[in-house]
């Protein structure tokens, strides 16, 4: 008696679809991205995921875990090969590193007594759990070393007692404080991988690699530009491998992940993750060509740790326009139901 | 308890926590082809759960003032204007005759209303309870998943994990004492251990929100969806019922009369930590390669 109703071509009708706010981004002219708008249905282009609900603090702990986690790692080889200058570099670029991280992290919770809260759990299945015990391993060795190289700057006078105890402890604290920094600068991408962030979570193959790599030119940078130059070889080494693996790491990134690649190049996220690239590009081929110029060191350094700190900005930007437009949910979902590879669970 | 498919697949999540002897799980079967839209459900929530008033918002769209299903709201009842299908179905719906209508077919209203109150999901495999790191979230003895909100951080990890976009931070009111805090609807736990149903389920008056053992109200659900297509409405259709799907299945299912998405719900949601045994391999390779990375930059000739 009553036709069935057309299910997907009515509601197209009423145009509930669109993205809020593409039209941002347009003022920039030259390099608009002629696509055709993505046709989908949503509820009055209201976002179907919640945003993460974090302030900025969360982007720049992502940065300064990772130089934190590269400057451990540079100062335990300095301490191995008996290189002094870059091994201070390294154990204090680490102290304050460490020291702003957990200043961003507490600022962002509210409260210190927060941060313990989170250690009355052990649990694998959260990877903030997880890196909450990482950091908890990783800091007080960190810190244990960087204190002693505090120390060891005093006048000798000074060393004696428990002093000269925590001198002897730097080297095996600042050994341990190096092999607990890789887990330290690889967890945040799976902290950010596993929620329904689309650009975020469609990213998780690649980002570990891009964080990691970042890690390495932000650390190998602050230490290009603090330490002497004839010791700070093994940093522009390190800085210019991971400056590669970065950039190599993020472009596979944009390609694997589909339709969320789009934030990465569009908004505010697009501005950074650009000026990332050139930066990065440019303080690699200063460490490369600059060798032993202090000048070119402390400039190239310098361009290293912005690149990487646009980096995490960007990365953390894209997500939140992401989550923030119902189409990265939608459309990416819609067209596998349709292909019809819903996720199903395969005995 | 870990098991093979303690991330993925169909179980029932209340074994899985631990419990023995646990009652059979509950959850919600929300009909949306008899919803009213009348908000009972929005404000008995409301008020047995002491959740605070949103910000009075003015939106725009449609009827729909309450936005979305957030720290403050945990029932949300979606109002969707779309062109009329004609004829119009009957759906079912009680009455006492039909009126008498002298209004010609061609001049009736040219749209009508699509109504659906969402709620949690209460997933078989709950993201935001996986990734709280403070085990405040946990599994309670129906199935449900439950905030307990003395031992919330407000870190946020909860809100950005839900593929549904439920579970929100509370920002306000000021003063009130869980600003801060992670907030969703419990299923009424507390009622739930008292025997009672839920708030919601009890304020509605047209029986669109029905709550129960979730394997019998699946079987009510099919009934209901065969009936609708049996009278011709062929969009009716279920969502969140399929144990084998992206979340092992929801507590809270869903009888829709078009596309998900049209209700502000992900068509095809899965819950992340799926992948999570992969991402910590592909972060356990990218830090073994920094590792290595490291070492390699310091042989070479000394300074």
């Amino acid at each position: 008696m009553s036709e069935p109703t057309g299910g997907r071509g009515s509601g197209a009708e009423v145009q509930h679809g669109g993205s809020p706010g593409r039209s941002r981004g347009s003022s920039r002219g030259g390099d608009r991205v002629m696509v055709p708008e993505a046709d989908f249905t949503s509820y009055y282009g209201r976002p179907i995921v919640k945003a993460a609900p974090w302030e900025r603090d969360i982007a720049y702990y992502l940065f300064t875990g990772g130089v934190a986690a590269g400057s451990s790692l540079l100062a335990g080889g300095a301490d191995l090969t008996d290189r002094p200058g870059l091994r201070r570099a390294g154990r204090i670029g680490s102290l304050v590193a460490l020291l702003l991280s957990v200043v961003a992290l507490v600022h962002d919770l509210g409260k210190p007594s927060r941060f313990l809260n989170m250690l009355r759990v052990v649990k694998l299945t959260s990877p903030m759990s997880v890196g909450t015990w990482i950091l908890s391993l990783h800091a007080p060795f960190a810190g244990l070393a960087s204190a002693a190289e505090l120390v060891g700057m005093l006048p000798a006078r000074w060393q004696r007692g428990p002093v000269r105890l925590l001198l002897r402890l730097g080297r095996p604290a600042g050994l341990v404080g190096a092999v607990t920094a890789p887990p330290l600068a690889a967890y945040t991408a799976v902290l950010l991988s596993d929620t329904a962030t689309p650009a975020w979570h469609s990213a998780y193959e690649e980002l570990p690699f891009v964080f990691c790599g970042s890690a390495a030119a932000a650390s190998g940078g602050w230490a290009m530009a603090t330490a002497p130059v004839a010791e700070a070889g093994p940093a522009r080494a390190f800085a210019v491998g991971g400056a590669a693996v970065e950039l190599l790491m993020a472009h596979r990134m944009e390609s694997s992940m589909g339709l969320s690649a789009e934030t990465l190049h569009t908004g505010k996220a697009g501005t950074l993750i650009r000026a990332s690239k050139v930066l990065t590009a440019a303080g690699a081929a200063g460490a490369l060509l600059g060798g032993r110029s202090r000048l070119l060191s402390v400039v190239s350094g310098t361009a290293l740790m912005a690149g990487s700190l646009c980096t995490r900005l960007g990365v953390y930007e894209a997500g939140l326009a992401s989550a923030n437009d119902p189409k990265y949910t939608v459309v990416p979902q819609r067209e596998r139901v349709e292909r019809g590879e819903q996720v199903r669970y395969q005995g | 308890m870990i098991g093979r498919k303690s991330l993925f697949g169909p179980l029932d999540p209340a074994a899985d926590a631990g419990y023995t002897d646990a009652p059979k799980r509950k959850g919600f079967f929300t009909d949306t082809s008899v919803c009213i839209g009348c908000k009972a459900c929005e404000v008995a929530c409301k008020e047995w759960n002491d959740v605070p008033e949103n910000a009075f918002e003015m939106l725009g769209t449609s009827y729909d003032n309450s936005h979305s299903l957030n720290a403050n709201q945990w029932r949300h009842v979606a109002f969707i204007e779309r062109p009329a299908s004609k004829p119009a179905v009957d759906l079912g719906m009680p009455s006492v005759g039909a009126p008498v209508s002298d209004v010609d077919e061609d001049d009736k209203p040219d749209f009508q209303w699509l109504m659906s109150s969402d709620v949690c999901k209460h997933c078989t495999h709950a993201a935001c309870l996986d990734v709280c790191p403070t085990g405040s979230l946990f599994r309670s003895e129906f199935g449900t998943v439950v905030v307990q909100d003395d031992i919330c951080n407000g870190c946020g990890y909860c809100v950005a994990a839900c593929p549904y976009g439920v579970i929100d931070r509370r920002r306000g009111p000021e003063g009130d004492p869980k600003v801060g805090i992670a907030q969703k609807c419990t299923l009424c736990y507390d009622r739930l251990t008292d025997g009672q149903r839920p708030a919601c389920a009890a304020a509605c008056p047209t029986e669109s929100i029905q709550y129960g053992d979730v394997e019998e109200l699946r079987e009510r659900a099919n009934a209901r969806v065969e009936l609708l297509h049996e009278r011709g409405v062929m969009d009716a259709r279920l969502y969140g019922n399929d144990p084998e799907d992206g979340v092992g299945g929801t507590g809270a299912m869903f009888l829709l009369l078009d596309e998900p998405e049209v209700y502000g719900l992900p068509p095809d949601p899965v819950v992340t930590t799926k992948d999570l045994p992969r991402m910590f391999t592909r972060a356990g390779m990218a830090g073994t390669a920094l590792l290595i990375g490291a070492a390699l930059s310091f042989v070479r000739r000394r300074p």
